[in-house]
């Protein structure tokens, strides 16, 4: 990299995450003015974000070629208070805590508490969801039996496709008046709604246009202070671009860039969409300018490569924004899971990948940064040079990219009811989740701890952990005569836990569609501005809710324990197992060496644990997919855990897999750590056997030493794994390829491994930045070796 | 029914011959090197059915159970056939390796014939020091020999690992003129196998020979299964000094010069 770009990172390196009151206040100013009452509440949305954009600091860093912060400096990060009013108590736990910290200065502090809380407080959706769900909602959520993504974060879960870089904002509002023009007001009885919803995206337009305008005119007034006649040519450069994008559509690669960078702060600053926001296929997008414009000489590789690490440092500016509570636990991290998708197919099936697929390629290996995340699909069309090449990047340990299987997520989409060129134009965000890029809303809606569901059947209903009956009273462990009993016992504990949450669901996603909805977001994904309709309440082309289960290892070993011990071999009864669980194996260490050790368990390719694995994810499958949400849309599953497995491993005690009580689950559809001891085959041979393409994702972490990857002969043979297990139908798989010695050296001298990067469970995280629990338990994941 | 012992199945192997490979470790050899890293294979074959294997514990289901006691040839090829489509991914197989697979002889061709059944590629891992005709009845059924060589000078050869190594040529020999496809392997033991007189020494040998695919040189490396109890053997062990990489990649080049195509490493 060059001296710049090794500037503007470090700068982005150095940069301490702050917490920034801008947002909340100005956003408290607009709704303190009287304005918001006076229109619908989708224009008072739009005119609040017009608001924020008018008013906030425009930041410009020294040297930088892609401009636009989300905060008014690097890492400075915005609260969401209209969702989630931050306590005092927060931000100073914020400001404490060991791992993750915000800086909270006192005037931030003080702000909070004079403004922000006396007017947001009862108005932000988090308090109206706590006060809308039902009791039984709540006793399960407090028992850790599922989570809740909407109490804190807004619904995004969603990727760009490529309609910027057709079209300019103004041919998104020309889109938008003609929407208007044909609303049907005598036969449609919505169309008074869906012109509300239609001049919200309008002014949603305007506040756009208006931020890069402001943007156009500090680049100008910048270009004249300058004393350095490059940075002045620079600047005057920037201006101009800043005044053509978004208004028009982009001419070339440097437009487009920043046109998306436009896109994405307009998109984070309206609400805190999870997953933050994502160009998707960017080798794809942006290959049409690579192409003109090395053509024309305008642009050589190595701009482009400078250009492309300028704006991968715009990513690593933006933390994901403070969570706290069980959303904290849940994922704790700075990183905010955009991912960044190359390779693939096109949307007429053909090999994607391309010249500047292998450049991104080199930016990310060099950059090294924790954000964006990024992703290669592969497809059978795809060159096996192109999965050597990620592989190269892969060892040298640092957790990106991830792998993932075309063809099964094509298959996944198209099952869920989406065209072909739809599915294949798509890909994979956030984790692993898969989604129709630009047309569809697939809102995760909670981790689902399906370990904790064996607990409460265990004791007929009864969370031991506080003794109170959140389930349904499924019956006496004595009492059942087969494992077909408990299991049926099981699963309708399960059954009813599911019921509670869709129900919830239902009543979360109402009051988002009611109270924030999103008139910036909806501009960008079709049809919603075809259907006059917000993107938070159905507008979007495809509408799916997840509920990602947590524990397929955990789960599936509990139930080979319970079958074998119980059932099989008759070594002990339920009861008696019950008992030592509840004394967390006190005195019977016997017990739990059995239960850990003389215990089929999922993860090598033994197909007596492997069918309970297929069993509960049937289960899990059918008691969910399919029905319906509020959104025109259906409820899918995905299995992926972020850092749920280790929170949902706290709220349960010791199970009958030999786990001590506390302690962390599996994550993902990855054994229990350590216990599969037959090599990376038997791992991915147990993982295929569930069906991967009735998911929407499925994370599965495979940790490798170095050396395995030291030749290029290890390469070939890793490149024919992954290669195998896609063609098994698996998801996604990713390496960690990091010694443990290494890691217990970081664990013991933080301040020298600052920059180690490691794959925790659908990304990549600072290793000195995670939990001394995270921070064992990535050490403890089997090592896989080789002969 | 024939049966045999092994005493491990390692399934992802990348370093025993061409692809993914599962290798079956088969118990028994015949020649004693003192620097062995599977010693456990020296172990006498066990011939009930009530002893334990050498991990002694556990309920790995697809691995050391089958370690323990014996196995039916059709259980080890169940095993072995559960990653046919890693094999046919990357051209790999399942390799017998020890120990010395020849030692069971009738256990080693049934597993053959099975494989051979199911098109799964079959390499054999030998030292070479088995009955000529024992060997000549597999020659057939394996797609690949990897054959070791360790030191050509007999006298040495008794000394270090006791036998001669006159059976072990002739047999190269022979399994060359049939036609088989081999590959050599050479362990290279600091200061005894790896000395230029002795390299010298497997080129001379080796280059006349039809069908020798790849020399393989494979560096010493202190990495043992097991722990080495006896003090006298641990003292010889830590006075092996392995070879830098620069020091390889010479006696490499050295094989190269002769036209021999050489890996570095399984």
């Amino acid at each position: 990299m060059n001296e710049r770009i090794r500037r503007l990172r470090q700068a982005s390196l150095n940069a301490v995450p702050t917490l920034s009151i801008e947002r909340a206040s100005l956003l408290t100013e607009f709704y303190t003015s009287g304005q918001a009452e006076r229109v619908s509440t989708p224009v008072a949305r739009a005119l609040a974000f017009k608001y924020l954009l008018q008013k906030k600091h425009v930041c410009i860093n020294d040297g930088e070629l892609i401009v636009g912060e989300r905060g008014e400096a690097p890492k400075a990060t915005p609260t969401y208070p209209e969702i989630c009013t931050h306590s005092l108590d927060d931000f100073t736990i914020l400001n404490d805590r060991p791992k993750i910290p915000f800086a909270v200065g006192d005037e931030v502090h003080q702000t909070q508490q004079d403004v922000i809380i006396p007017y947001w407080s009862g108005r932000s959706l988090r308090d109206r969801i706590f006060e809308a769900v039902d009791d039984e909602w709540k006793v399960a959520y407090r028992a850790g039996v599922f989570t809740e993504f909407l109490e804190q974060r807004a619904p995004g879960h969603t990727v760009l496709d490529d309609k910027i870089y057709r079209k300019g904002f103004m041919d998104f509002k020309a889109d938008l008046a003609a929407a208007v023009s044909g609303l049907d007001f005598q036969g449609d009885p919505e169309g008074p709604a869906k012109r509300d919803q239609l001049l919200a995206m309008a002014i949603a337009v305007d506040a756009l246009l208006g931020f890069a305008q402001r943007y156009a005119d500090k680049l100008v007034l910048l270009a004249q202070e300058t004393s350095d006649e490059n940075r002045r040519i620079e600047l005057e450069q920037m201006a101009q671009i800043c005044s053509r994008v978004p208004a028009q559509a982009p001419e070339t690669f440097w437009e487009a860039l920043q046109y998306y960078w436009f896109v994405h702060l307009g998109v984070i600053t309206e609400l805190n969409t999870w997953d933050s926001f994502n160009p998707g296929r960017l080798d794809q997008h942006l290959l049409p300018f690579y192409r003109r414009d090395i053509e024309s000489g305008r642009l050589t590789e190595e701009r482009a490569r400078e250009l492309l690490q300028s704006f991968w440092i715009k990513f690593n500016n933006q933390p994901a924004p403070p969570k706290v509570g069980v959303t904290a636990q849940e994922s704790n991290t700075y990183t905010d899971f955009c991912l960044i998708n190359l390779g693939g197919i096109t949307a007429t099936g053909e090999d994607a990948a391309n010249e500047l697929t292998y450049l991104i390629l080199d930016v990310i290996e060099e950059m090294r940064l924790l954000q964006p995340s990024s992703m290669v699909q592969f497809s059978k069309k795809n060159p096996d040079r192109l999965l050597k090449r990620a592989l190269e990047i892969i060892k040298t340990g640092y957790g990106q990219p991830s792998l993932f299987n075309t063809e099964a997520i094509v298959a996944e989409l198209v099952r869920q009811g989406k065209s072909v060129e739809d599915a294949r134009n798509g890909g994979a965000s956030g984790c692993v989740e898969a989604g129709a890029f630009g047309k569809e809303a697939y809102i995760l809606t909670g981790y689902f701890n399906l370990v904790k569901v064996l607990e409460i059947t265990l004791n007929s209903g009864v969370d031991p952990r506080t003794s109170e009956q959140i389930g349904v009273e499924s019956g006496d462990p004595a009492r059942f005569a087969s494992f077909d009993d408990f299991y049926a016992a099981f699963e309708k504990q399960l059954a009813h836990f599911i019921d509670i949450k869709i129900k919830g669901n239902a009543i979360i996603e109402r009051l988002w569609a009611a109270h924030l909805p999103a008139p910036f977001l909806s501009i960008l994904i079709d049809d919603c501005i075809a259907n006059g309709k917000d993107y938070n309440a159905g507008g979007a082309r495809y509408n799916s809710s997840y509920i990602q289960g947590v524990g397929l290892g955990s789960i599936t070993d509990c139930l080979s324990a319970v079958k074998y011990h119980v059932y099989d071999k008759g070594t002990m009864t339920l009861p008696q197992l019950v008992t030592v669980l509840r004394e967390d194996f006190a005195d019977h260490e016997s017990v739990q060496q059995s239960l850990l050790l003389d215990t089929p368990k999922y993860g090598n390719d033994d197909d007596y644990a492997d069918d309970l694995a297929c069993r509960v994810f049937e289960s899990y499958f059918r008691l969910i997919d399919g029905r319906p949400n509020t959104r025109g849309g259906h409820h899918r599953i995905n299995l992926l855990p972020t850092t749920c497995h280790i929170y949902f491993g706290n709220v349960v005690g010791a199970t009958p897999d030999g786990r001590a009580g506390g302690t962390p689950l599996s994550e993902g559809i990855s054994p229990v750590q350590g216990m599969d001891l037959c090599g990376p085959t038997a791992v991915l041979n147990s993982a295929a056997k569930i069906d991967h393409l009735r998911t929407g994702g499925t994370l599965l972490n495979q940790k490798f030493t170095p050396q395995l990857f030291s030749d290029s002969d290890g390469i070939e043979k890793l490149a024919h794994l992954v290669r195998t297990y896609f063609k098994m139908n698996g998801h996604h798989i990713q390496f960690n390829v990091v010694d443990a010695d290494t890691l217990r050296r970081a664990q013991e001298e933080p301040h020298k491994y600052r920059d180690l990067i490691v794959r925790v469970a659908g990304y990549s995280d600072y290793f000195v930045d995670l939990t001394d629990e995270l921070q064992n338990e990535i050490i403890r994941r089997t090592e896989q070796g080789a002969s | 029914m024939t049966k045999g012992s092994i005493f491990d199945l390692k399934r992802f192997a990348i370093h025993d011959g061409p692809g993914i490979r599962t290798t079956v470790f088969m118990r028994g050899c015949p020649l004693d090197c003192w620097w062995c890293h599977n010693p456990e294979s020296r172990q006498p074959l066990i011939m009930d059915n009530t002893a334990t294997g050498n991990d002694g514990s556990t309920h790995r289901r697809s691995r050391t159970a089958l370690a323990d006691g014996l196995v039916a040839p059709e259980q080890v090829i169940e095993e072995v056939a559960r990653d046919i489509p890693y094999y046919d991914q990357s051209d790999g197989g399942v390799t017998f390796s020890g120990g010395e697979p020849l030692m069971q002889l009738d256990f080693l061709m049934k597993m053959l014939q099975l494989c051979r059944g199911r098109s799964i590629h079959t390499a054999v891992d030998t030292t070479g020091y088995a009955p000529s005709e024992e060997l000549g009845r597999i020659v057939d059924l394996v797609d690949l020999f990897l054959y070791d060589l360790k030191i050509m000078d007999d006298h040495a050869h008794e000394q270090e690992v006791g036998v001669s190594n006159r059976l072990i040529l002739d047999n190269l020999k022979m399994l060359t003129t049939r036609g088989a496809r081999v590959i050599i392997r050479v362990p290279l033991i600091p200061g005894i196998t790896d000395t230029n007189s002795n390299l010298d020494a497997i080129i001379e040998f080796v280059k006349p020979l039809p069908g020798i695919e790849e020399v393989s040189l494979l560096p010493y490396h202190r990495y043992f299964r097991h722990k080495v109890t006896d003090p006298e053997l641990a003292a010889k062990l830590a006075g092996l000094q392995p070879k830098t990489e620069a020091e390889v990649s010479a006696m490499s080049r050295r094989l190269e010069a002769h036209g021999l195509r050489v890996k570095i490493g399984g």
